[in-house]
């Protein structure tokens, strides 16, 4: 092969119902590193975009939340099986989008490979820990059970570009919601190339759609979309959170707010799955 | 099973029920279930009405005139018996508006000193028959025995059913036999007791009371007596069902009685509000609800004297029978 | 004809006072607000008269609510705030005869009712949250989980006093202090359940007691140093507080309204579904927000199941909330009444077919006859609104999905009934409907471990059970 070969430049586009669509609007936007240099251009998702990937995720709910929780545990860590074998690549994208040395980078990759795993194992354990037999005064056999909110819109972190990510999208889909994910408006493309890793290790389209973007288009219609259930704040620009948290309550609408801090390195506390799920309590009567 | 022409005349839509053994199962295991936690927490509730003042003496003289008057022990004699029959006539010596008891219930052997001392009086003689209280011996002496009572002067009969094959889902059998016994009966009225402490569950109870009923029990009665448990107010809330759907299909009123276990004035109301919104307020008549007691008459003819006295009674001022 | 002679419980028995006070810091004192008038809904006259909180009202109990929680409440041993609210507990049932007949004079709901549920699962629910006060550690949240602060907590009026335990027990085991605001139109027993706060020798200012109307709750909503806010009431409300709490940090649980369905396949226990049914469209005269007022029948068993309902629901005797005897109480308010009014008279100019019991009503007072709606569509008002009133909608189905689909065929999501005898088709059904709680086979049961609250539009948070202490920690 020739030193002087010429690389074939990768277009980033949207990940909506398991496809990779251009936005509908037909913009994109320069998406430059951490020092300016230009990278790709990203697709600039529309109001329409988001439509499209409410729809999905809609669609995707039935099946993804009525998967068992062991299948869905396998499928989650088969996205980390997946992008174990893509490191080198995201610890690129990482660090060209962080600006962190590649060292550094590929900490953060392996932190979100581990994730996925660790997520992965909670599946079929969190109806265990959440859920509960009531020990009701009367004849009856009371239990309860977590189950997820349905569709999530999630406005991911806006420094943490893979690592955060990671971290706010497998609890929601772990627990069986699907998600709508606002990437890190000027470090969406290890987003991308996330979907690309979910897209081919048996994520079901639509469970969980990527948009790239502006995070203040787009968030304000997922905030208000009626047939979104929740909304994850933590990547919202903070002039626009109380705005969002209005919108949502609407349709009372579950949102999750960004904590002061939050390192992605540390492992996570139960909050982003207890964050998403409902409890429901189901009685019946005992008797012959 | 026995053959179509023997069975009582049903509606079409019953008649198919009855036509072999594996219809009537059928019809009996297709019939609505019964919850017993929703069974029992509406008989809980029933049993929270707060009967008082002219309604309470009103539910008192039509329990008094409801009850079937019971001795059914080894040791009767024409003495017991005679004395058990002028309670009967004369429930309260000393106010003689009392109503009289509906019957008086006693063993075959008995059924003619009752009819000697209850003959003019409208107080029906009432005998258990067919092997009482077991039911477990052959059709041929449960006829017997029936006949014997009949020809004794019983006026109504209460039979057994047989339990064994009930609850070994010998529905057929269970249904001739009673067939045969309401046909020795003649003119005498039937009450099948169902025996629902042996029964076990409201299911059974449901079903083993059309089963009497498609048969043609004349009155579906809970127990012998001689089990525990006896009559409860979940159990003759089944048994109300029971009628009320019969009559919904049929038009035709029958009976219940429960028997055993009801002593006080408080339980025989709480039965009564069962009957009055279960069934409805046309069961509330000797004719379609009977009690079968011994001991209930007496606290019911006390909480009448308190009723009227406004002060308490005690069982000195009542005969013990 | 048998007529049940009437029963009613004795009025003296509530203590009912010409006036009550708020309480506030541990004492009983008048409020700068306007008083309000609490009126029997029974019979339509004035009860006693209130004193309701001025916004300098509102800040003060905030003010001393706080000053409880950082010098005393929130620092104070899990153990010794147990015994506290077992305190609670065990004053609630020694004065529950009181308390229940108050209830029914406030609230117009049957005295049977308050006496056998609301009182009773009130005390019910101190003592279970007592126990959690020193196990906080044991519930999940990591070793050590802290209380958020001061919680504002607003209760509607259908059930006032058990609202108020199910708000205030957990937050007082957690280790918050309390400023609650019971309903405009039943105010009274949250201010005798202040009294037996009293009693029990609470610390001043752990839980301040504001009777007022609308006002009132959004001024202890939107106060500043208000840490948690807790809402029982209408979908609009809520959506109203979770709005004006937009920004602010504070944490917010809310339990709204619900269209319940209520769904009874073929082969269900009939008549213990019609004893369901009825048990979940008119009890508390339907003002439940649980309400089983989405009636769905499979279509083979309609008609003898609709028949059988008829006859029952003809049996419920409506009137004077004191009697012993009384199924269905009083309407809350008159502005209630004309609400079951104006969408029970959008049914009949919608093509609904309209049956309502021809039991007897009282003259005086504001009250309902129980009605049920045959031959509704979804698309009906009657079906798709909450009526908060005894009005039952009945829609049939064919199959299993379609009675889900239907069922779950609304923005609420608080609860859902099932009957039948099939084991699996319970546990499907359970499954598939969107709702927080699932009675199968029976309704309208609570218990303070049991989880509960809604999806969707109903809400969100859970009250009782180990789920329900998350909404008072600071995870």
């Amino acid at each position: 092969m020739s030193e002087n070969r010429i690389g074939v430049a990768k277009t980033y586009k949207l990940y909506i119902g398991g496809a990779f669509p251009r936005s509908e609007s037909g913009r994109s936007y320069p998406v430059s590193d951490a020092k300016g240099a230009f990278l790709a251009n990203a697709a600039q998702g529309s109001r329409k975009d988001a439509r499209d990937a409410v729809a999905a995720a809609r669609k995707a709910f039935p099946g993804w939340s009525g998967a068992t929780a062991y299948n869905r545990g396998q499928v989650l860590y088969r996205v980390a099986e997946v992008l174990e074998g893509r490191r080198e690549q995201f610890a690129a994208e990482v660090a060209a989008a962080e600006g962190v040395a590649l060292k550094k980078a590929q900490q953060l990759v392996d932190a979100a490979v581990d994730r996925w795993v660790w997520y992965a194992g909670w599946t079929d354990k969190v109806a265990t820990v959440l859920g509960a037999a009531n020990p009701v005064a009367g004849p009856y056999f009371s239990f309860s059970v977590p189950e997820p909110t349905g569709v999530v819109a999630v406005l991911a972190p806006q420094q943490s570009s893979l690592l955060g990510l990671v971290s706010a999208v497998a609890p929601v889909v772990a627990t069986g919601n699907t998600a709508v994910v606002v990437a890190s408006a000027d470090r969406p493309l290890p987003a991308v190339t996330l979907s690309e890793v979910l897209a081919t290790s048996d994520v079901p389209g639509g469970v969980v759609n990527v948009l790239t973007g502006r995070t203040e288009e787009i968030a304000p219609w997922l905030a208000s979309h009626a047939d979104v259930n929740a909304l994850d704040l933590t990547g919202a620009p903070e002039a626009l959170r109380a705005e969002l948290e209005r919108s949502a309550a609407g349709t009372v609408k579950r949102v999750l707010r960004p904590r002061p801090s939050e390192d992605y390195l540390r492992e996570p506390d139960l909050g982003r799955l207890r964050a998403f799920v409902e409890s429901k309590t189901v009685w019946h009567p005992v008797g012959t | 099973m026995a053959a179509p022409s023997t069975s009582p005349s049903l509606p079409p839509s019953l008649a198919d029920a009855v036509r072999d053994d594996a219809s009537l199962r059928r019809f009996l295991h297709g019939l609505p279930g019964v919850d017993q936690v929703g069974v029992e927490q509406r008989a809980a509730g029933l049993g929270t009405r707060s009967i008082k003042k002219a309604s309470k003496l009103w539910a008192i003289d039509a329990a008094i005139g409801m009850v079937d008057l019971t001795t059914l022990e080894g040791a009767d004699t024409a003495g017991k018996v005679r004395s058990l029959c002028a309670k009967a006539r004369r429930p309260d010596p000393d106010n003689p508006d009392v109503p009289r008891v509906a019957a008086v219930c006693v063993y075959p052997d008995m059924v003619a000193t009752a009819k000697q001392e209850l003959d003019g009086t409208g107080i029906q003689i009432a005998s258990v028959a067919t092997a009482f209280p077991s039911g477990r011996s052959t059709l041929k002496v449960k006829l017997e025995d029936t006949a014997f009572a009949v020809e004794s002067g019983a006026t109504e009969i209460d039979m057994v059913i047989d339990r064994g094959a009930f609850l070994s889902g010998r529905y057929g059998q269970v249904f001739d036999e009673i067939v045969q016994i309401k046909h020795a009966c003649g003119d005498a009225h039937l009450k099948v007791i169902l025996e629902t402490g042996e029964l076990a569950t409201y299911d059974n109870v449901r079903r083993a009371s059309w089963l009497a009923l498609l048969a043609g029990g004349d009155f579906i009665k809970t127990s012998t007596g001689k089990v525990s448990p006896a009559a409860t107010l979940p159990v003759t809330q089944v048994m109300l069902q029971a009628v009320r759907d019969w009559h919904t299909a049929t038009g035709e009123r029958r009976g219940v009685k429960p028997a055993g276990g009801i002593r006080s004035t408080k339980d025989a109301i709480k039965h009564l509000v069962a009957v009055h919104e279960v069934a409805g307020p046309e069961w509330l008549n000797p004719h379609l609800f009977r009690f079968g007691a011994s001991t209930l008459l007496n606290d019911l003819l006390m909480q009448r004297r308190t009723q009227l006295a406004g002060h308490y009674s005690g069982p000195d001022y009542v005969t013990v029978d | 004809m048998w007529e049940y002679a009437p029963a009613p419980e004795s009025r003296d028995i509530a203590n009912l006072k010409p006036n009550y006070r708020m309480f506030v810091d541990g004492e009983f004192v008048e409020g700068g607000g306007e008083p309000l008038k609490s009126v029997n809904p029974g019979t339509g006259e004035v009860l006693a008269e209130v004193s309701t909180a001025a916004p300098a009202d509102v800040d003060r109990a905030v003010k001393a609510a706080r000053r409880a929680y950082d010098r005393v409440w929130g620092r104070m041993p899990g153990a010794e705030r147990a015994k506290y609210i077992f305190r609670i507990a065990r004053l609630i049932q020694e004065r529950g005869r009181e308390l229940a007949v108050l209830e029914s004079l406030d609230n117009g709901k049957p005295i049977k009712e308050s006496r056998d549920v609301d009182v009773p699962t009130a005390a019910a629910h101190f003592f279970y949250h007592a126990g959690w006060a020193d196990k906080l550690g044991y519930a999940g949240y990591g070793p050590d989980p802290r209380p958020l602060g001061v919680a504002g907590q607003v209760i509607p009026w259908n059930f006032p006093l058990l609202m108020a335990a199910w708000k205030i027990a957990p937050a007082l085991a957690c280790g918050n202090t309390v400023v609650l605001k019971p309903a405009e139109t039943t105010p009274l027993t949250a201010l005798v359940l202040a009294e037996i706060i009293q009693q029990a020798e609470l610390p001043p200012g752990v839980v301040n007691i504001l009777p007022g109307a609308g006002d009132v709750g959004a001024a202890v909503v939107a106060h500043p140093d208000v840490d948690k806010v807790a809402f029982t009431g209408s979908t609009e409300v809520g959506k109203l507080i979770q709005r004006q709490l937009a920004g602010t940090g504070k944490k917010l649980t809310l339990e709204l309204g619900g269209k319940a369905a209520n769904i009874v396949f073929d082969d269900a226990p009939l008549d213990q579904a019609v004893e369901g049914i009825v048990n979940g469209i008119f009890f508390n005269q339907g003002h439940v927000c649980c309400a089983g007022s989405r009636l769905l029948v499979q279509e083979s068993v309609a008609e003898e199941l609709l028949d059988k309902l008829r006859t029952r629901v003809s049996t419920l005797r409506v009137g004077d909330p004191l009697d012993k005897n009384t199924d269905v109480g009083a309407i809350n308010s008159a502005e209630q009444l004309a609400r079951i009014q104006e969408l029970t008279a959008s049914g009949e100019a919608e093509g609904a077919q309209r049956w309502t019991s021809s039991c007897p009503l009282p003259d005086k007072g504001f009250y309902f006859a129980p009605t049920v709606f045959s031959n509704v569509s979804q698309a009906m008002r009657i079906a798709r609104e909450e009526i908060f009133g005894p009005v039952l909608s009945v829609l049939t189905f064919r199959t299993p999905d379609e009675a889900v689909a239907k069922a779950n065929n609304t923005p609420y999501g608080l609860s859902a009934g099932v009957w039948t005898e099939k084991g699996s088709r319970i546990l499907w059904a359970a499954q598939k409907m969107r709702a927080g709680v699932v009675w199968a086979n029976t309704f309208n049961r609570f218990d303070p471990t049991a989880p509960f609250g809604g999806y969707q539009e109903s809400g969100f948070g859970r009250e009782g059970g180990r789920t329900g202490l998350e909404a008072y920690l600071d995870v």
